[in-house]
């Protein structure tokens, strides 16, 4: 059946209203997202590492999950994952559960790219089933953005400022998806909140419908940290993929399909300009940096499109 | 019917972790407990259980995919040792203030540094505030047993709190000693099938799990969490009562041995009681009043109960088989002393620390210590509060 968003809006929503993430925050978007990208018949268990999304959507005695819900701690959701994942297959080998349950895992790039690196890999390596979320902020927002290896080059985070003498973060972004590639799961993708969300949801559902580890990267601003005006939010994800800062892509069992071509590939200052963490990029002397991330984002994108062939 | 066999401590705690059949074992390697994680795997290959044995790439990890999935609805289980147990801390208190009966079997061995690979109880002392029931056993038919009441005891509705099950490393984990081993099906028929009332995985209802406290919140569910620990005390000796009643091993908070009459006492914990017990022996026969107290249960802390049985001493040496750098007394010597000082009339109390890294312990020594206690309740002079025992004296190099 083809993707509607209004039928899809319709479902009952399934991460409720009144958490306490900050307006125009990424994480609750990408948590409605992941939920309707759910069947409605099948339960899910939520693995959330400790994050902004975590001290939001779960501060006692209120919840904003209406699935079940596990916080263990900040880098070890993907062994809470496969915790319940294994709890889950024994329980319905040994008949105690009928009901269909799926294992979802989500955390934030620090939790994810950093110090939740080991337990992913563990994780993906043993082939556990479950589907784990990364809702990409760029920075450890919920410390107050420190820089994170997900954080782009030039970007000024509180322990990478600019300044007299430095220009933002030293080094490029670790490529997390093609990492999460080479572990040979069947299904990863990179996805953003764009349009109607046909992209995400479909990517989604397909992740939490394949077999075995899977993985979907969401590039998720963040009004605070990114700098920039809540409601340009649409315009940031869409400036993202445009200029190919953030391609939309999927690998299924190792082949690689682009999922959106932009129809003009826009100068990468075009996504740097709307954010205040690389202010500093647009002051006179400093035109190198949009050179050199340009140069960055047109090797990345060639890269990927030769994958995509 | 018991089986009489011949097993080391490890072997005897993965026969009765293959006994009770838990549903996830998550594993990591670490010398001296990796051998329980390697039976079981060849119990798994057997067909003999029907767990999931996962393999994960940490501590951490096996310490986290034990909560996934005893809050999913699940028994779980994991073994460790030394840097492995230091490395699942922050994930140990998790467990704990998430009242998950987990149970961890610990061979419980030196901390680094520098490396070694012997027993003390550097690593399960460094985690006796984690929230975890501790309980220590003598030999390797004690470590059995203790198992086999560990799951019951946690899963206490008014207790809910992970057990960690601790053996001495190598002492008793590697060592081979006779031990009585119970049926499979009495095993199984006195451990009971686990019935959670809240699971992640229920059909009835969700559930949540590790919720942000914040102040308003926070102190009730410390508070809830200690009065759990104050309730495993009843629970502990509840079901020590039925397991004498199926298998007639009796066990307590902890061993009194010969201290009807005493007037000098030892306080220590695990094998060296074994080797205490000789010395306490001889010294009856030439007519000294010693006897000795045997730690069983380590958290929750029996501090009552020892404060009664201490009390007519004239003098107690407790021996800390770790060292907690305190600059005052090992962790041992920190809970006797206090849990004697509102007795009205109390012993003359010291600590000696001893065996660390798998250091000998020897009748001759524990003699000695009796030796000082003598002197302390002959001269009315207690000496040094805290002492080491049995390091090469490095002075005697350097004269």
């Amino acid at each position: 059946m083809a993707y509607n968003l209004k039928e899809q809006m319709s479902k009952p929503e399934r991460f409720e209203a009144g958490h306490r993430l900050c307006a125009g925050c990424g994480a609750g978007i990408t948590c409605r997202a992941m939920m309707r990208a759910m069947e409605p018949g099948d339960k899910a268990v939520i693995c959330n590492a400790t994050s902004c999304l975590e001290v939001s959507s779960f501060q006692y005695p209120f919840t904003a999950w209406d699935d079940s819900y596990i916080h263990a701690a900040f880098e070890n959701t993907s062994a809470v994952a496969a915790g319940v994942e294994s709890a889950y297959k024994v329980m319905k080998k040994k008949g105690k559960i009928l009901d269909n349950f799926k294992i979802l895992a989500i955390g934030g790039d620090g939790g994810t790219y950093d110090i939740g690196f080991q337990s992913l890999s563990g994780a993906l390596e043993r082939g556990h089933d479950f589907t784990y979320f990364c809702y990409d902020n760029e920075a450890y927002m919920n410390t107050g953005t420190q820089r994170s290896s997900a954080t782009p080059r030039f970007a000024s985070a509180t322990t990478t400022p600019a300044g007299v003498e430095s220009v933002g973060k030293k080094q490029n972004q670790k490529d997390l998806t093609q990492i999460v590639v080479a572990h040979g799961s069947p299904y990863v993708a990179q996805t953003t909140f764009l349009g109607n969300f046909k992209d995400f949801h479909e990517k989604a559902h397909k992740a939490i419908y394949t077999e075995g580890p899977t993985f979907v990267n969401v590039l998720c601003p963040c009004p605070r940290g990114w700098q920039y005006s809540a409601e340009l939010l649409p315009e940031i994800c869409r400036l993202a993929v445009d200029t190919c800062v953030w391609p939309l892509y999927e690998v299924e069992n190792g082949e690689y399909h682009l999922t959106y071509m932009p129809k003009k590939k826009l100068p990468v200052e075009e996504f740097m300009k709307l954010q205040g963490r690389f202010r500093h990029c647009f002051k006179p002397g400093n035109e190198w940096t949009i050179e050199a991330a340009q140069k960055y984002v047109d090797e990345k994108w060639e890269a990927l499109l030769a994958k995509c062939k | 019917m018991s089986i009489r066999d011949r097993l080391s401590g490890n072997e005897a705690i993965a026969t009765a972790m293959r006994q009770i059949n838990p549903d996830v074992f998550a594993m990591f390697p670490i010398t001296p407990s990796t051998e329980i994680p390697q039976y079981f795997a060849q119990y798994v290959a057997d067909g003999k259980v029907d767990t999931e044995f996962i393999c994960v790439e940490s501590e951490h990890s096996s310490m986290s995919a034990c909560i996934g999935a005893e809050a999913a609805g699940c028994r779980a289980i994991t073994a460790t040792s030394s840097a492995g147990l230091s490395f699942m801390n922050e994930v140990l208190y998790v467990a704990a203030s998430a009242r998950l009966p987990i149970v961890l079997a610990v061979a419980c061995r030196a901390l680094t540094g520098p490396i070694n690979i012997n027993h003390d109880y550097s690593d399960s002392m460094a985690e006796r505030d984690s929230g975890f029931i501790q309980i220590y056993a003598e030999n390797n038919q004690e470590a059995y047993d203790n198992y086999l009441m560990a799951h019951r005891i946690g899963e206490t509705p008014d207790v809910r709190l992970p057990v960690m099950i601790c053996e001495d490393g190598f002492i008793t984990s590697h060592a081979l000693e006779n031990i009585e081993l119970e049926e499979d099906e009495a095993v199984k028929a006195f451990v009971g099938e686990y019935h959670p009332e809240n699971y992640l995985l229920k059909h009835e209802n969700p559930l949540a799990v590790g919720p942000y406290g914040t102040s308003p919140y926070y102190m009730e569910a410390r508070v809830a969490q200690a009065e759990a620990m104050k309730n495993a005390k009843r629970a502990i000796l509840d079901v020590a009562a039925d397991f004498e009643k199926t298998f007639g091993r009796k066990y307590g908070l902890f061993e009194a041995y010969r201290m009807e009459d005493a007037e000098l006492a030892i306080v220590l914990m695990g094998s060296s009681a074994g080797t205490a017990k000789a010395a306490v022996d001889e010294l009856r026969e030439s007519g000294v009043k010693a006897g000795l107290i045997k730690i069983r249960v380590f958290r929750p802390f029996p501090g009552e109960e020892l404060a009664e049985a201490l009390k007519d001493c004239k003098a107690v040496a407790v021996l800390d088989k770790s060292e907690g750098f305190s600059a005052c007394g090992g962790p041992l010597f920190a809970e006797t002393a206090s849990a004697c000082i509102n007795l009205t009339q109390r012993p003359k109390m010291v600590d000696i620390v001893y065996g660390l890294g798998g250091r000998d312990f020897t009748v001759a020594q524990a003699k000695r210590v009796f030796a000082r206690l003598e002197k302390i309740v002959s001269t009315g002079e207690v000496g040094p509060i805290y002492s080491h025992m049995g390091q090469r004296d490095l002075r005697e190099d350097v004269q």
